[in-house]
């Protein structure tokens, strides 16, 4: 469901990143009339949705989560370089990446969780260096059911003050100047349980509604 | 030097000494050198420094760990963050007998295209603000905070690609290509294993991606793709 209203964020002609696990199910949700861009830093730009279980996968053709990928007719091929000079100049307009915490003000920390004492950064860094639109797709709260969405990020960051919109199961939230703006809620969510399941600080929008698909 | 072609994995690894820093190409399942990294695991050398995008995540370059050869790994994603299954990389990593260095992967990429390209270092916007910045030079230009990264280069690169003619020149096949174009340029000795060794004159020089004088030895292998 995430990645399903996630899709509808992306518009017409933009160049979209999307970062492993949870934001990858976003290529299978893009509508046949919003064309857009997908671009994975392992070197490919033009691809289509991921290839079905059932169906033969080629795994020299694989996204960031390497899993094997569609082509699209004027796909390009290229090295890690190149794939990185296209992020890191801002050709890329938008990158959907997973989050393990996001504060009030919009930093992100998505790279360690602190217990393990190790991590992986990948992508993420240079994505939120460069793009101009960082969307965080992840669970409105952690396995153990604490909250993501915190005043400040207690684990270690991927950026600060760098993402603009959260979409959870519960929620989507923009990041402000004014502090965190609810917009949307889930089917079947009230305002209230957003409330509870948030650490920081949520102003309503007036216009607050339910999620549209 | 004109480039060697080897019958076996083996013979084109035999000469990896201990200690030596290897460049391993690949991300994920695609472009991963696993027969040149099995040989490599048989040859038995120690004490290695790996420079790759993982080891252990959608790739096996940790037969390296679990064989103990590996000391030292330069990598971006080594491992899944919110996957509680530990790879054999991640095992040796908690009892300490192998180091990590974390790099971001667009820095990773580009500190080893500049040792490939034969510069001293490059400033980078990416990791101002978080723990990447720790112990680097910052500085500012054009009004905007940069970090100074240092270029990467190794004694051995092992590599897949697709296609290599007789005088080196490579072509890969869609995301097998990846890191290996940079590391091609970035390790004194370059050993690649390939799915086909044509003529010269049947790759079309507009395609070639990487240029043979930047390849040292050749393994047609039969590809094997984990």
């Amino acid at each position: 469901m995430i990645a399903l209203r996630v899709a509808k964020e992306l518009r017409d002609g933009d160049v979209v990143n999307l970062g492993i696990g949870l934001p990858t199910l976003v290529s299978n949700f893009i509508t046949p009339d919003v064309s857009i861009w997908l671009h994975s830093e392992n070197g490919v730009l033009g691809f289509g949705p991921i290839v079905d279980e059932d169906e033969e996968q080629d795994l020299e053709y694989v996204n960031a989560g390497s899993q094997p990928i569609t082509l699209l007719p004027g796909a390009s091929f290229f090295d890690s370089a190149m794939a990185f000079a296209m992020i890191r100049t801002g050709r890329v307009d938008v990158t959907v990446l997973g989050g393990l915490q996001v504060s009030a003000k919009g930093d992100l920390a998505n790279w360690m969780v602190p217990s393990r004492g190790v991590g992986s950064i990948g992508g993420a860094m240079d994505l939120i260096a460069g793009v101009k639109r960082v969307i965080v797709a992840m669970t409105h709260t952690s396995k153990n059911g604490e909250p993501k969405i915190v005043d400040e990020c207690t684990f270690p960051l991927s950026g600060r003050r760098c993402v603009n919109t959260i979409i959870t199961d519960l929620a989507v939230i923009e990041v402000t100047p004014e502090g965190l703006l609810l917009k949307e809620v889930a089917p079947g969510v009230s305002i209230d349980e957003v409330r509870a399941a948030t650490a920081a600080p949520l102003i309503v929008a007036s216009d607050c509604r339910e999620m549209v698909f | 030097m004109p480039v060697r072609i080897y019958e076996t994995c083996a013979e084109a690894v035999a000469d990896i000494f201990d200690g030596a820093v290897i460049m391993s190409g690949g991300f994920g399942p695609a472009g991963t050198p696993n027969n040149l990294i099995r040989a490599l695991r048989d040859q038995g050398a120690k004490n290695l420094t790996c420079i790759a995008n993982a080891a252990g995540v959608r790739n096996r370059l940790d037969i390296l760990c679990e064989s103990g050869q590996m000391r030292r790994l330069i990598a971006s994603y080594p491992i899944y963050p919110s996957n509680p299954v530990i790879s054999a990389f991640e095992e040796r990593w908690r009892a300490q007998e192998v180091e990590l260095e974390l790099v971001p992967q667009g820095t990773l990429a580009e500190r080893i295209r500049a040792g490939g390209a034969g510069l001293g270092g490059f400033y980078t916007p990416v990791g101002v603000g978080t723990v990447a910045e720790i112990g680097k030079e910052k500085r500012v230009i054009g009004g905007k905070e940069y970090l100074l990264e240092l270029p990467l280069r190794a004694d051995f690169a092992l590599l897949k690609a697709c296609k290599a003619d007789l005088r080196g020149n490579l072509i890969y096949r869609g995301t097998a290509r990846n890191f290996s174009p940079l590391m091609a340029m970035a390790a004194n000795t370059v050993i690649v294993e390939v799915d086909e060794i044509v003529p010269c004159g049947e790759l079309d020089p507009e395609v070639i991606v990487t240029p043979g004088i930047f390849v040292d030895r050749l393994v047609k292998v039969k590809k094997i793709v984990v």
